[in-house]
């Protein structure tokens, strides 16, 4: 059976109404896992003994009209605790990680008797946007093998564009959500910085960090943020905003009849390959046969943006590594002589070389006489790109344009020149520095790869970006293109 | 504006950072460090006079808890994941050189 040609609702009514069982899904789902998986190598860790015994214990209990994902297997990105069950971030100095907590979306998940698939790869701690920088694997992008997947969820959107899972779990810090998902063209969710809470993420850039969905269909997406989103203790920077059921608004009558979307003239300009623009400029189109009200716009810093957001994602950074020491937990270096050389060769032999540049950068930019500089004048750019979006959206409900400058490129092209593939990052970025809603939808193809359409709300608006997106896909037959794998050579 | 960043510098900021790299290590980041603080000096010619920075997005302000202590991990499934541990502590090697020579 392939349950991915259904979505998340039909399966839950499958299961409860006994059409199928939890364990067949399951078994299902690890059968075409290990048949695809040699190809696309999105998974650092399967959990199929613990998944299997999971299944049997929900179809022996049954399942709650309200409990949506029970007995379905999603997986889960590897810089996400998960009690029990080793926890990388990708990195070696993790290998032997095992966390005795679940983060907290794991939580609301377990409440739900969701079925763990595994853990998939990133970039290490996320750092990056091709999972090139993983130091286990890179996961091939399932539209055309020899291309990265993008990143750094880059797993969690080659196993969902796979059919290996029908929704997996990401972060997103700088573009880690929408890069991936426009890449491997499927949905690709990060919500308002605080929607969801990050308690039992491995800390990146605590400051931008955000928790979303990789999935099929704008719904699946709209139902599982839903399911992931408010207010948590451990997390204080978490709204307690009510979380709103977006999906309940995703119907027959959703329309886009009037809505004034921006589009910002840096979004469509010098660094965009033609061949995206064509696609994203189609995409407008389409929104304005649909009714929509389309406005060109400016956001004059998104020019800063890469620089601003990599001296404050690294300073970030730099701080919330400290913690990794080969101290408490994580892999210790062997050849040591003193407490000195615990911390610095645990350290230099445990991160890889994206991550230490990475601790230099943000070491750099705190330092004693760079401070002002770097940190501070990079957060006040980050004011005046937060100002940059206020002002538009005095006028307009969404802005679009797209995800990535590029479609996937061919693993290896960027690799040597880490400011090249910082540069990827320009369209994504300003969101997670303005604390917005920001997500991808497909859009079409360029190249014969999908092209992802990147649409950014306001402030905890998540509920007009669905809509919209919904709006979009029930007019277009882009999200129901899937990769032919197997059948490439 | 070109940056000033060389091998000693990136030696010192190494060790602020408690890393360390071979010589031929820093001669690969030393050019790549460079090139990226050149592209953070592009912000230099921002006229920021006078914006107050923003250092979160949070929609919160001020949050607070009852201080009240509690007992959320057990020890000793804490200490599993510790590289080397010995009645219950968690051991590192000496901090304080034994060898008598004062260093």
């Amino acid at each position: 059976m392939n349950f991915y040609d259904t979505d998340l609702t039909q399966l839950h009514d499958d299961l409860v109404n006994k059409k199928i069982s939890a364990t067949e899904l399951t078994k299902a789902t690890f059968e075409n896992i290990h048949a695809t998986e040699d190809q696309v190598q999105a998974f650092l860790t399967l959990n199929e003994e613990v998944a299997m015994k999971q299944a049997q214990e929900v179809d022996a209990n049954g399942i709650n009209a309200d409990q949506l994902v029970a007995g379905i297997p999603l997986g889960v990105k590897d810089n996400i605790v998960t009690k029990g069950l080793r926890t990388t971030a990708a990195s070696k100095i993790l290998d032997n990680f095992n966390p005795i907590y679940d983060a907290t979306v794991i939580e609301k998940l377990k409440a739900q008797n969701f079925i763990n698939a595994g853990k998939l790869n990133l970039d290490e701690f996320a750092m990056g946007g091709s999972t090139e920088n993983s130091a286990y694997q890179t996961t091939h992008n399932p539209w055309d093998l020899t291309r990265v997947p993008g990143g750094s969820s880059g797993g969690s959107a080659a196993a969902v564009a796979a059919g290996q899972v029908l929704a997996a779990l990401g972060t997103d810090t700088g573009g880690s959500i929408r890069l991936p998902a426009s890449y491997n063209g499927v949905v690709g969710m990060k919500p308002t910085y605080g929607r969801v809470s990050r308690w039992g993420i491995i800390a990146f850039g605590s400051s931008l960090d955000q928790v979303g969905w990789l999935t099929q269909s704008v719904k699946d997406n709209a139902l599982l943020t839903s399911l992931i989103s408010g207010h948590d203790e451990h997390d204080l920077t978490s709204s307690t905003r009510e979380v709103p059921n977006f999906a309940s608004q995703l119907n027959d009558d959703t329309s886009v009849k009037g809505l004034r979307i921006a589009v910002p003239k840096e979004y469509l300009g010098e660094g965009v390959d033609e061949g995206v623009k064509e696609t994203i400029k189609a995409a407008l189109k389409h929104y304005e046969s649909l009714g929509a009200i389309i406005d060109e716009v400016s956001l004059p810093n998104t020019q800063y943006g890469v620089a601003a957001y990599y001296i404050i994602s690294s300073s970030e950074a730099s701080s919330n590594l400290q913690r990794f020491d080969g101290i408490r937990y994580g892999v210790r270096a062997t050849d040591v002589q003193n407490l000195e050389d615990v911390y610095v060769k645990s350290r230099s032999e445990g991160f890889g070389d994206e991550v230490k540049r990475r601790i230099m950068l943000g070491t750099f930019s705190l330092s004693a006489g760079f401070y002002d500089a770097y940190f501070k004048k990079a957060s006040q750019i980050r004011t005046l790109i937060r100002q940059d979006f206020e002002k538009v959206f005095e006028n307009h409900d969404l802005v679009m344009g797209p995800a990535g400058p590029t479609v996937a490129y061919k693993i290896g092209a960027n690799i040597t020149d880490p400011k090249a593939m910082y540069m990827n990052d320009v369209l994504t970025v300003p969101v997670n520095m303005a604390g917005l809603p920001g997500m991808s939808i497909p859009a079409g193809f360029s190249d014969n790869m999908p092209v992802g359409l990147q649409i950014i709300g306001k402030p905890f608006d998540e509920q007009t970006m669905y809509n919209a997106a919904y709006a979009f896909e029930q007019t277009t037959d882009f999200h129901k293109q899937t990769p032919n794998l197997g059948g490439q050579n | 504006m070109a940056s000033q960043i060389d091998e000693q510098q990136v030696k010192h900021v190494a060790s602020l950072a408690k890393l360390e790299f071979t010589d031929e290590q820093l001669s690969k980041f030393t050019p790549q460090l460079e090139s990226i603080i050149d592209l953070f000096e592009s912000i230099d010619k921002v006229d920021t006079t006078g914006v107050i920075p923003m250092t979160s997005a949070s929609d919160q302000i001020n949050a607070m808890r009852e201080d009240k202590a509690v007992n959320s991990h057990q020890c000793d499934e804490l200490l599993k994941n510790a590289p080397d541990t010995e009645d219950g502590y968690i051991k590192v090697p000496a901090i304080i050189d034994e060898s008598g020579d004062g260093e």
